[in-house]
């Protein structure tokens, strides 16, 4: 009754929305974030949900396209794709296939036609200084948000903005998590980060702000308003994909200095909270702990629905709806609310509800949301089919394995009784059930490094390890037991006994899986190493300790993970470089197996440099066919992700590469607003019966209570 | 009573000096300056480099009980725990180690615990009371026979079920009220309904229960059987009589818990995505953020050594028979 009573919305049309009415009515998406992002500053952020909003607000050099696959880069605020121009050291072009290549300029040309959206960090004095570059303490206290500011306003987009941004990344105080990577390439990064930091380490300490434009990285160079070069050492063709990362979005120096103000600090108003870009949408609330709301920015520049041939659109399997909107301008929704959402189940039932647009599955809704075809084929329950959801599914560009530590004295190594005692422990693994029992089926065995839609990938034949499946009848099939228990006594235990000591074969699998639920996974790992008559014990871990065993090489068998960075097989095959090992790099490398091949190692510094060429191609099935053999890892899993969609959210194609999608997105608000009404009609019902029972219990009560008074007592009770 | 309530300060400095030692000492046992970093910086490759810059910046590269490096008093001071206990001392938080000022992020986040916390504790107080003295009233009846069988059937029932099933009924099935998020003034109320009742229901059986037996201890007083001679009805000697006397173990057990209802429920916040303060310190855990652990831990002490000096006043202004 109480709820009744006080229901904010007894009149609404539906109650339990969790929106204001005028939101619900309006051009707007309603999504979700499950954990508050850390940052949102470009230099700072590698986290998928902070690029999942920054994606909307800055703007890098290049995007991938959103429809075309195998992924493909095209221009966002450049007139075409960088001019790339191959230098000697003496700084003289020289053709691309010449072995005097030391040195690659790209050169970027912007848009003349790009704006920031309007913000307070722009707005200036007279004499050109920022009007609100040194804020009162008593100003500062008044503000919830920049945007409480009166006078906002815009500028040109720049070249120089991007400069800005390179010599940002650079300064060590700022903590961009990819500085050392790109001091290897960008000429003179590594210096000027030596430097700037010096300087910025003695501003800080005077409580000064540091403004970078004075400043020059000699690789890094601003030729005029529109036009930027960048020279990296060497050849590095997958530099492109990182100036379509968010490290590389422009920075406007004016909303650097505005943010270091120490009393915006105090508010935490800062770049790392309040992002300004030129994208198509602006940050117009950010409560990280409850809700993220997006604006449309109304200084966005034009910019097009992709369009595709027909030949494309089969290609990349795109469905003619996909294409309804294309040549249309950007973007189509008007604001995006997303709420933190921590917990699955209220998540699920808004959605259900029509209070989420979209929704991943998970384990808790598998069962209702998803049937299982006689085939082994998923579908959407008709429950779902009925409601009008559609589901979306992709591989995801990631990796999920179990890997060996080479340096190890049991398992690693590289001896034909190694590569055989890993190859049979492989065959054990029964990955299919493993998808099956642990994922629901969301995932795909894997049999190499590279996933699926990255160059690299095979299907059929070519593309199986025949160290651990057959080829039948046009099918993969596992090996059968018996073969690996055949390679286990060829590498030494027949019947995981050990030939040498006579003891059987005990191995340790550290992880970090220690909860209540991971002790089915656990379980079942045991089970397929005890088919080969192997003891595993488990080593559980927390995180760190883990972590510190792996990069220390003190494990012997851990399972792992990656996402690729950029769609490129490098960014897969280099998780198996030599030079990468972590037990050789201090702990900073990323081949966390220890594997060094030195054939396999010549043939992917070949392929770092290489376009994507059949030659190429070649050289990564080499490449394969030797990991293959060797084993460091069990291949694992290629985790496949379900989406959810209602029907009236449009345009949704999975695009693992792309984070800036909000702009192609549509929704049909009048269909959504008429099936939330429908779907949340309060039940009155439970009110009258609720009143009823009171009114029993109160008036059983008023009976008893005064038939209790009413009661005269006995002599003998009375004497008693 | 102001000479006691300055002891009582002064007793809480060494509490509180021992409570934030402890922190420090089990959070360091178990992450290190390194992982920390390592866990902050979120990076696929973190260099020794981006650590030291890190650990400077943060100034987790000092050390933490002694510094061998520095001289004189300094190598007591030039410390990692000296340096922070002397800033919490004067309630300086500080920035977290993913870089939010602590103090703000505190503010913002009290209202929507205190929106929940606070109606739940007084609407739980006033149906508690009421309910026990109905049953002290109805004393050996089948109603409160069978009111104290639901009573010990609501205590043995998770509240994490009554989280879910509640929102089931009320959201998902009868539609009245949303199943989970915030606003802000007034459009919080239908937010926070249904938090409130499903708290207040989780929590009625135990009080019940204990209010109960507090009143049926005052029933069979001298004073009482005195106030029914005198021919009062059996209401006025429930609220007249035996509710105030009742009062007095009730407030000492109900106000020192009123400062702890500023952190926040964490299951309650993270299933109805209330934005408090309950899931602040675990989410800072989980993060290995010390900065926030310790300025929580240290303010969850400062809260419940404030609730046990105020359960002493309030004994003081309700039984004239104490003084401080």
């Amino acid at each position: 009754m109480l709820i009744i009573l006080l229901h904010p919305t007894l009149f609404a049309s539906v109650w339990n929305s969790p929106y204001p009415e005028r939101e619900m009515k309006g051009n707007t998406l309603f999504g979700v974030f499950s954990s508050p992002p850390k940052h949102l500053d470009p230099v700072l952020s590698y986290n998928a949900n902070e690029w999942h909003i920054i994606g909307q607000i800055y703007e890098p050099p290049l995007q991938y396209n959103y429809l075309k696959r195998p992924y493909q880069l095209e221009p966002l605020t450049l007139t075409s794709m960088p001019k790339i121009t191959y230098l000697d050291m003496s700084g003289r072009e020289v053709k691309k296939t010449d072995k005097t290549v030391a040195y690659t300029r790209y050169r970027l040309h912007f848009r003349n036609d790009i704006f920031y959206h309007e913000d307070p960090v722009f707005a200036k004095q007279q004499d050109g200084t920022l009007l609100y570059g040194a804020l009162s303490n008593s100003m500062i206290e008044k503000l919830h948000s920049t945007s409480d500011l009166p006078i906002h306003a815009t500028r040109h987009l720049q070249a120089s903005d991007y400069a800005y941004a390179i010599k940002r990344m650079a300064v060590r105080q700022y903590h961009s998590p990819v500085l050392d990577t790109m001091m290897q390439y960008i000429v003179g990064l590594d210096q000027f980060s030596v430097q700037i930091s010096k300087i910025a380490a003695e501003t800080f300490r005077q409580h000064k702000k540091l403004d970078l434009r004075p400043y020059h990285i000699k690789g890094v160079q601003v030729q005029d308003n529109e036009t930027l070069d960048i020279v990296i050492h060497g050849k590095y063709p997958q530099f492109l994909y990182w100036l379509s990362m968010y490290f590389f979005s422009p920075i406007p120096w004016e909303a650097d200095l505005f943010y270091q103000q120490e009393g915006l600090k105090h508010k935490n108003l800062t770049l790392d909270t309040q992002p300004v870009g030129t994208g198509p949408y602006y940050l117009a609330v950010n409560n990280p702990n409850r809700r993220i709301v997006l604006k449309r920015n109304l200084h966005f520049h034009r910019e097009y629905y992709p369009s595709l041939t027909p030949k494309e659109a089969e290609s990349a399997s795109i469905e003619r709806q996909l294409l309804r909107d294309s040549g249309k301008q950007l973007p189509f929704i008007d604001k995006a609310v997303y709420t933190l959402e921590k917990e699955n189940i209220p998540l699920w039932n808004k959605f259900l509800q029509g209070y989420y647009d979209a929704s991943g599955i998970s384990s808790e809704a598998f069962d209702q949301a998803i049937q299982i075809g006689t085939g082994g084929e998923m579908g959407l329950s008709d429950a779902m089919r009925k409601r009008g959801i559609r589901m979306l599914s992709s591989v995801s560009p990631s990796v999920f394995y179990m890997a060996f530590n080479m340096e190890d004295p049991v398992v690693g190594g590289y001896s034909p009784a190694k590569q055989k005692l890993r190859q049979a422990i492989s065959i054990a693994q029964d990955q299919e059930e493993y998808i099956a029992i642990f994922m629901n089926g969301r995932g795909i065995a894997a049999q190499g490094p590279i996933p699926p839609g990255i160059f690299g990938y095979e299907k059929g034949k070519a593309g199986t390890d025949l160290y651990v499946y057959d080829w039948e009848n046009g099918k993969r099939v596992r090996k059968n037991i018996e073969t690996a228990k055949e390679l286990l006594a060829q590498a030494g235990y027949p019947g995981g006994i050990s030939m040498k000591t006579g003891k059987r074969l005990k191995l340790y699998y550290d992880t970090v899986a220690t909860g209540p639920d991971d002790r089915a996974l656990m379980e079942w790992r045991r089970k397929q190493f005890a088919k080969l008559g192997i003891d595993l014990v488990i080593r559980a871990t927390d995180y760190n300790r883990f972590q510190e065993k792996v990069r220390k090489g003190k494990v012997q068998i851990f399972s792992w993970g990656w996402n690729a960075d950029y769609p490129d097989p490098e960014n897969f095959l280099f998780l198996l470089y030599g030079g990468n090992a972590v037990v050789d790099t201090n702990g900073s490398g990323i081949n966390s197996t220890n594997y060094k091949n030195p054939e396999f190692d010549a043939l992917f510094r070949e392929i770092k440099t290489m376009d994507n060429t059949p030659q190429r191609l070649q050289k990564i099935e080499k490449m394969i066919k030797i990991a293959q053999k060797d084993a460091p890892w069990v291949w694992g899993v290629f985790p496949t992700s379900f989406t959810l969609l209602h029907g009236w959210f449009r345009n949704v194609s999975a695009n693992a590469m792309a984070n800036n999608t909000l702009k192609y997105k549509r929704i049909d608000v009048k269909q959504r607003l008429k099936q939330q009404i429908q779907w949340n009609q309060p039940v009155y019902a439970p009110l009258f019966w609720i009143v009823f029972i009171a009114a029993i219990l109160i008036l059983g009560m008023v009976r008893i209570y005064r038939k209790a008074q009413n009661v005269t007592l006995k002599r003998d009770e009375v004497q008693s | 009573m102001i000479g006691y309530l300055i002891r009582r300060i002064l007793y809480a400095v060494p509490i509180l000096v021992g409570v934030n030692l402890i922190t420090f000492v089990l959070f360091f046992m178990v992450n290190t300056p390194d992982d920390m970093a390592r866990a902050q910086l979120g990076a696929k490759q973190t260099t020794p480099a981006m650590i030291q810059a890190w650990k400077h910046e943060h100034g987790y590269d000092k050390p933490l009980f002694y510094n061998s490096s520095a001289k004189g008093i300094e190598q007591v001071t030039d410390t990692l725990f000296v340096r922070e206990s002397f800033r919490l001392f004067l309630f300086d938080f500080g920035r977290s180690d993913a870089n939010r000022d602590i103090a703000e992020d505190i503010k913002s986040r009290m209202g929507p615990s205190l929106s929940i916390a606070l109606p739940t504790f007084l609407i739980a107080l006033v149906t508690n009371i009421t309910l026990a003295l109905l049953l002290v009233l109805f004393r050996g009846s089948v109603f409160d026979l069978s009111m104290m069988i639901v009573a010990v059937m609501i205590m043995s029932v998770s509240g994490l079920f009554y989280i879910i099933a509640g929102q089931v009924l009320f959201s998902k099935i009868w539609h009245w009220v949303p199943i989970s998020g915030y606003a802000e003034g007034w459009e919080s109320i239908k937010f926070v309904l249904l938090p409130i009742a499903i708290g207040v229901f989780a929590g009625l059986g135990a009080g019940v229960r204990w209010y109960r037996s507090i009143f049926l201890e005052q029933v069979h007083q001298d004073y009482v059987r005195t106030a029914r001679a005198k021919g009062l009805s059996e209401i006025a000697v429930l609220f007249r009589h035996i509710l105030p006397n009742g009062m007095l173990p009730i407030l000492t057990g109900v106000v020192v818990v009123i400062p702890s209802l500023f952190m926040g429920s964490l299951i309650m916040e993270s299933f109805f995505g209330i934005p408090g303060l309950g899931s602040y310190t675990i989410d800072a855990i989980n993060a290995q953020d010390f900065a926030i652990v310790k300025a929580m831990v240290f303010l969850g002490s400062v809260l419940y050594i404030l609730g046990l000096i105020l359960t002493d006043i309030s004994y003081a202004l309700f039984d004239p028979r104490v003084t401080l």
